[in-house]
């Protein structure tokens, strides 16, 4: 009788786990992106072209804020600079440093064009990202409630 | 006739009695807390769970932590995998070797490893010879809540940015003139424009970065309106 309720109570504990198991792989993972990796995505999908992900990070470490803020015109908004390749092959932008004299060129069209297609324009990471609740008016609150928001 | 009597009867004897058994409900729970020591493990740990019990009641249901904050690109969720140059691309850990860490962010302490010279990044796109144009002045902002006023230090701005990046659309370089509060910071305006984006975000850990200064020992809050009006007082 004892090893019978003890047997019943290891199914339960193997169906839990199971159970659990399939919770973290069915539950939305957190986005683990870099802190303020940027996705660019004002006409990439739209091209046929993966989104763009600039890695901050990557350029601090070789450039400070100035270069690119004050010198080179961009905007602190993520995707507020509307940057297109015709831009960028003017040596606007990004094109300001990639064009095989700075850094590598845009033929290394991957390199950028790196993104997950379908992801938004957003810099990853931000706090308004990460606030539980939204701080500001939902626009479809339905909707968000849908999708998963205070689960 | 009888039979209404009778469910009256019923109903009102259930209504006395139920609240009864509620408390002895309550007070068994209460008691065996009392007679079992707590182990620190079960107060820390996750809820333990059963079947039968609602899965919503878990431990932190609103805490979002992030496992891996400075993962390769391959595995942050954002860079596609069926992209083959995505593996080409540099994992931050490699690069971030060496560097003084924090809390929050990138996990990096970027003005630090400037000031310990671990980094030398570009003030211009082609000469690595020119210095930045770096300003040494604190401006302290009084704060109207309890936490400590601000000192904002110039000096770590400017080693990374130009004047002209915050004066004077996002800063009015004038006294008095720049109404701050923390809503609009994490919302993007004002220090939120690159502070929650790119630089160390406002978190419970990084308060203290900014609101450094103490208030005077005999400072106390002031009463809000609604608690001096107040009718029950």
């Amino acid at each position: 009788m004892k090893a019978k309720t003890e047997r019943t109570a290891m199914w339960k504990f193997t169906l839990f786990g199971v159970l659990a198991w399939m919770g973290v792989l069915v539950a939305p993972e957190p986005a683990q992106a870099e802190y303020a990796d940027v996705v660019m995505n004002n006409y990439a999908d739209a091209a046929g072209m993966r989104p763009v992900v600039f890695p901050h990070w990557y350029h601090r470490i070789r450039f400070r804020c100035k270069v690119c803020h004050a010198d080179l015109g961009f905007k602190f908004k993520a995707g507020g600079n509307k940057i297109t390749m015709a831009k960028i092959i003017d040596g606007k932008f990004c094109g300001a440093c990639h064009n095989g004299e700075v850094s590598w060129s845009v033929e290394n069209c991957g390199l950028c064009h790196s993104g997950i297609p379908g992801t938004p324009t957003h810099i990853s990471g931000s706090t308004v990202q990460r606030l539980v609740a939204p701080a500001y008016k939902i626009l479809d609150k339905k909707k968000t409630v849908q999708d998963g928001y205070n689960k | 006739m009888k039979t209404v009597i009778k469910s009256f009867t019923i109903a009102i004897s259930a209504a006395v009695l139920l609240p009864v058994s509620a408390i002895a409900f309550e007070a068994s729970p209460l008691s065996l807390a009392a007679t079992k020591p707590v182990s620190s493990a079960e107060v820390t740990g996750s809820v333990p769970a059963k079947i039968s019990v609602s899965n919503a009641n878990v431990f932190n249901r609103l805490l979002k932590k992030i496992e891996d904050p400075n993962a390769a690109p391959a595995d942050d969720g954002i860079h596609d995998i069926e992209n083959e140059p995505t593996f080409a691309l540099q994992p931050p850990k490699i690069a971030y070797k060496g560097l003084p860490t924090s809390e929050y962010g990138n996990h990096i302490d970027w003005v630090k490893a400037l000031d310990d010279g671990l980094l030398d990044p570009r003030y211009d796109r082609v000469d690595p010879s020119i210095e930045p144009f770096v300003m040494d002045l604190d401006i302290v902002r009084p704060v109207k809540a309890s936490v400590p006023d601000v000192v904002f230090p110039h000096k770590p701005h400017t080693q990374w940015l130009h004047c002209s990046n915050c004066h004077p659309k996002i800063f009015i370089p004038q006294r008095l003139a720049n109404q701050i509060n923390m809503s609009a910071i994490i919302l993007g305006q004002k220090c939120g424009v690159c502070h929650g984006k790119v630089s160390f975000p406002p978190t419970t850990k990084s308060c203290k970065k900014c609101h450094s200064k103490p208030k005077p020992s005999d400072w106390t809050p002031p009463l809000s309106d609604a608690t001096v009006k107040n009718p029950w007082r």
